[in-house]
């Protein structure tokens, strides 16, 4: 006969201010199998978990019903203390009457009613439970790590460092990401290249890290410690085990100087065969295959590129033998087995241009981005600021070359602007135009910046006193008040804004228009959200596992978040959580083995193995999302005989989802944890 | 164009800005019982010269759809449960989406050698959510057509300011100030004339323009069209029953070369 326990927790006023706990406890004394009941304020708190203990000694209970929370947040607790008093934690069940009842009932009868119901379903569940055994798998002691920006820079080195390997992916031919864009970093103006490209030197050199550049994660299956992952190397037309870097390719192409680029934000302009920037790591070229002569007069006259007979003067250039430039170089895709990745696929930078068909947001056409070449994004400015920019660092229009002597900087472009599509603050916006303001007052002592803002977020070490330092020190304007427009008068732009502490109109003329625009999550990190099948919201930022205390975990045990992927992050915070991902990689590392939730399917085969009920239809088979589904042979034990095939569940492989028990015809398959019996004594207990 | 254009019998006024600034569900209403004409006239579309009053048939729908409350007391001032299947357009929008091609093809005078400025005023495009129609702040409708035309569209920043006409009586300088800009920036795009959607941007760039000039101390002359009109002369109708000689700006120099 079963002897449960069950403990209602008050959540303080979360639970008890809608239901009525101790009405709860009276009644649950009540329901079959139920032998002791008691209500406490915080049941996840040491006392809590001491009381619960206590109650499965005394009482000898044989189950445990905890209402609280879901058990999302506290299974784990509670199954960890009934474990603690030698119960089987699979006999311990949580009954939601938190956010399934308190937090979306007023009605505080009707909501007790429903609390003592929700247990009551519980009480009948346990009653049916079986001890389950956890599974034990091997771990690979190796990481993917996907994004080479800061945040990926980090994680690998953090891990490889501790002496496991690193795979690092990255789209684009250079690691680095944004933050090898940017020109001096805020609060401390020192430069970003001469902080950044020592570590990406770091990770080329380093002997535990395999660098894919120009590559894709195409697919990952597996489960934690066991992932298999297929990486898409795409072809760059340059056999990177041959090249050396020397650059005469890069001189050689026609095309040089014509084409705008992605790393200097379309200002700067490169050949077909380029190298992103000159600190590029790995410094190797690659072939723009959109703009090279040779690969459009191929797809023109219908031929392969290696037999093509246009230009080809890169090839020419490249004083290796054999040449590494290779045109008929194909896609290649590399397998590779990890223990865990490390998502840090970064961000984008909205513009605030017309959207295109399909955009999750509007644009912002008051500001003229895309129609009035002057108005650039924060980004665009960095590059122009950079000693390595387009322009060597000297604050040029891009309409005329001429230097800017007037420059408005607009914030919060996109961000907090429900009518665009947007409700969050993009948090590194002030900060960047306060550095952005300063730093052209710094090379254009002479000329004027003026910022309009909503409201200045410098919360951060050094960081109010860096943007006070920009308005008293650098004399930069600040007005508190939005511009409405944007428009070109006599070759400069006039934007017309509010002062709103004065409340009058602000017109200004400007040489350069500078939009604080939001971050916004990038295609990287929509394409890694599908090929992981991770949650994001309702911006495309990834979700992590619980807000506050587990960061920078994903929902998915093994994988970590880090960056700007997870929502907008300056460079600290990005290194921050790369460090923590990376901790929380080493701890999965420290052991050979893990333990995983026994929740598996089971094909039933009691009694000698000839009487399983499964018929071998295998309909199971083919609906397993997680091909955890495997052909079984019985055999005569004497003669050897195969008498019947049956299904067997891998056990390692399969994540409990139970699709294929509602596809069995014989139900001849059931969940542990969750059986048909289990299931319908819940249901049926109301 | 193969179609026909028909009025709405019995319509009302929509209450426009006195009634939307004063009673919202007045304006509601007001809005709702033409929606509930046209619809017990077995019309689906509504079409308004004006684009203040498309929107304000449109915000009625939003509001309807969105408050049951707020619907039952409607549909009860109202007198009838209809009107909710009418769809609110303006002209440049049904112009745009319904007969650009016709537009195109029927096109027997081109106005070869007009430079227009396309002016959409504060409305026509505006609010997004409501007009679901062009860009709010870039839109490019208008200029598609003119170009169909024969002609040139000008390109002039203040396309989508506010020219002010809902002050033109009780604030007649404010409305000098509002209109000066957009007069003198497309006249310095080269435009030969202004071409509007809305009768409100109509009337006051037109009529206002002497003030403006007297403002500004310096002769404009520059001619404000309806779109309609700009079309009608490209189809090769007549100047006199398209209402071009009634305008205070002449427009003799409107047409093509």
């Amino acid at each position: 006969m079963a002897r449960i326990g069950v403990f209602v927790c008050h959540c303080g006023e979360n639970i008890a201010g809608t239901v009525d706990c101790a009405a709860v406890v009276r009644e649950a004394l009540q329901m079959p199998g139920v032998v002791h009941a008691v209500d406490y304020k915080y049941m996840c708190s040491g006392p809590g978990q001491a009381m619960l203990k206590a109650a499965v000694r005394r009482h000898r209970l044989t189950g445990v019903v905890v209402a609280a929370c879901s058990p999302r947040m506290h299974e784990a607790t509670f199954r960890r203390a009934a474990a603690g008093a030698d119960l089987n934690p699979y006999l311990c069940e949580m009954a939601n009457i938190r956010e399934q009842c308190s937090w979306v009932h007023d009605d505080r009868d009707a909501a007790t009613r429903k609390a003592a119901d929700l247990v009551r379903m519980m009480a009948a569940k346990v009653a049916r439970n079986q001890p389950l055994q956890p599974i034990r798998v091997p771990v690979t002691h190796a990481a993917l790590v996907i994004g080479g920006g800061i945040a990926g820079i980090q994680a690998a080195l953090d891990i490889a460092n501790a002496g496991h390997r690193v795979v690092l992916v990255e789209r684009q031919p250079s690691i680095g990401g944004h933050m090898a864009q940017l020109s001096e970093t805020f609060p401390t103006l020192d430069c970003s290249q001469c902080i950044l490209t020592p570590r990406m030197v770091d990770v080329a050199s380093h002997p535990r890290i395999t660098l894919h550049v120009c590559s894709e994660v195409e697919s990952v299956g597996g489960f934690i410690g066991n992932f298999e992952v297929k990486i898409r190397r795409h072809a760059t037309g340059v056999d990177a085990s041959l090249c050396t870097g020397c650059g005469a390719c890069v001189q050689a192409c026609p095309l040089k100087g014509t084409i705008a680029g992605d790393f200097d934000c379309g200002l700067g302009r490169r050949g077909a065969i380029y190298v992103p920037f000159a600190q590029a790591v790995p410094n190797r070229p690659a072939i723009d295959r959109a703009n090279c002569l040779r690969f459009k007069a191929a797809a023109k006259q219908g031929v392969a590129p290696a037999d093509c007979a246009a230009c080809g003067k890169c090839r020419d250039a490249c004083p290796i033998e054999p040449k590494a430039i290779d045109f008929a170089q194909a896609d290649a895709v590399v397998s590779e087995k990890v223990g865990a990745i490390v998502v840090a696929t970064g961000f984008d930078v909205y513009t605030g241009a017309r959207p295109k068909p399909g955009d999750p947001y509007q644009g912002c056409g008051e500001y003229g981005y895309g129609e009035y070449p002057d108005v650039v994004t924060g980004l665009q400015f960095e590059r122009l600021l950079s000693a390595s920019g387009p322009t060597q660092g000297r604050v040029l229009r891009p309409s005329d070359g001429a230097e800017a002597r007037t420059i408005a900087f607009i914030a919060c472009v996109g961000s907090r602007d429900n009518a665009k599509g947007f409700t969050y603050c993009s948090k590194v916006c002030c900060m960047y135009t306060a550095k952005h303001a300063m730093l052209f007052r710094h090379k254009v002592p002479d000329g004027r910046a003026i910022v309009f803002y909503m409201d200045i977020r410098s919360g951060g070490k050094g960081f109010d006193e860096f943007v006070r330092r920009a308005i008293e020190e650098d004399d930069v304007a600040y007005f508190r008040g939005r511009v409405s427009r944007v428009f070109p008068q006599g070759g400069r732009l006039i934007v017309k804004g509010v002062d709103t502490l004065s409340a009058e109109p602000v017109e200004v003329e400007a040489d350069m228009v500078v939009l604080a625009t939001a971050m916004v999550a990038g295609e990287g990190t929509r394409s890694a959200a599908r090929a992981l099948g991770l949650a994001a919201d309702k911006d495309g930022w990834l979700s992590e596992a619980h807000p506050k205390l587990r960061p920078v975990e994903s929902a998915t045990a093994g994988i970590f978040l880090a960056g700007a992927c997870q929502g907008p992050k300056d460079i600290p915070e990005a290194v921050a959580q790369a460090g923590a991902a990376a901790s929380k990689v080493l701890a999965l590392f420290s052991a050979d083995e893990l333990e995983r939730e026994p929740v598996v399917a089971r094909v039933n085969r009691s009694g000698p193995p000839e009487y399983s009920t499964c018929s071998g239809c295998l309909a199971c088979k083919a609906a397993c999302p997680f091909a955890a589904i495997e052909i079984e042979e019985i055999s005569n034990q004497k003669t050897g005989k195969v008498i019947k095939r049956v299904a067997r569940v891998n056990e390692s492989l399969c994540l409990g989802c139970g699709t294929c028990v509602s596809v069995c015809r014989s139900n001849s398959i059931e969940l542990c944890g969750f059986t048909d019996e289990q299931v319908f004594a819940q249901i049926n207990a109301t | 164009m193969g179609m026909e254009l028909l009025e709405l019998d019995d319509w009302s006024c929509c209450g426009a800005s006195a009634a939307h600034c004063t009673n919202r569900k007045l304006a509601v209403c007001l809005s709702l019982r033409n929606m509930a004409l046209a619809e017990e006239q077995g019309f689906d579309t509504l079409m308004a010269p004006c684009p203040l009053c498309s929107g304000q048939l449109a915000a009625a729908a939003e509001a309807l759809a969105g408050d049951p409350g707020l619907k039952a007391q409607a549909e009860a001032a109202v007198g009838s449960p209809r009107g909710q299947g009418v769809r609110a357009v303006n002209y440049l929008q049904y112009i745009r989406e319904h007969c650009f091609d016709a537009v195109r093809d029927m096109v027997r005078r081109p106005l070869a050698g007009l430079k227009v400025a396309c002016y959409y005023g504060c409305l026509l495009t505006r609010p997004p959510r409501l007009v679901k129609f062009d860009d709010a702040d870039q839109p490019t409708s208008m200029e598609e057509i003119v170009r169909v035309l024969g002609a040139e569209p000008a390109d002039f920043p203040h396309r989508t300011e506010c020219c002010g006409s809902g002050f033109t009586q009780s604030n007649s300088k404010a409305v000098v100030r509002l209109c000066r800009p957009i007069i003198e920036s497309a006249k310095a795009a080269g435009a030969h004339a202004i071409c509007v959607a809305c009768p409100m941007c109509q009337m006051n760039l037109d009529m206002r323009q002497r003030d403006v000039e007297r403002e500004a101390g310096t002769k404009l002359d520059l001619p404000v069209v309806y779109l309609s009109q700009l079309i009608g002369l490209a189809l090769g109708i007549d100047r006199k029953e398209l209402g071009l000689t009634r305008h205070f700006v002449s427009t003799v120099r409107v047409k093509g070369a």
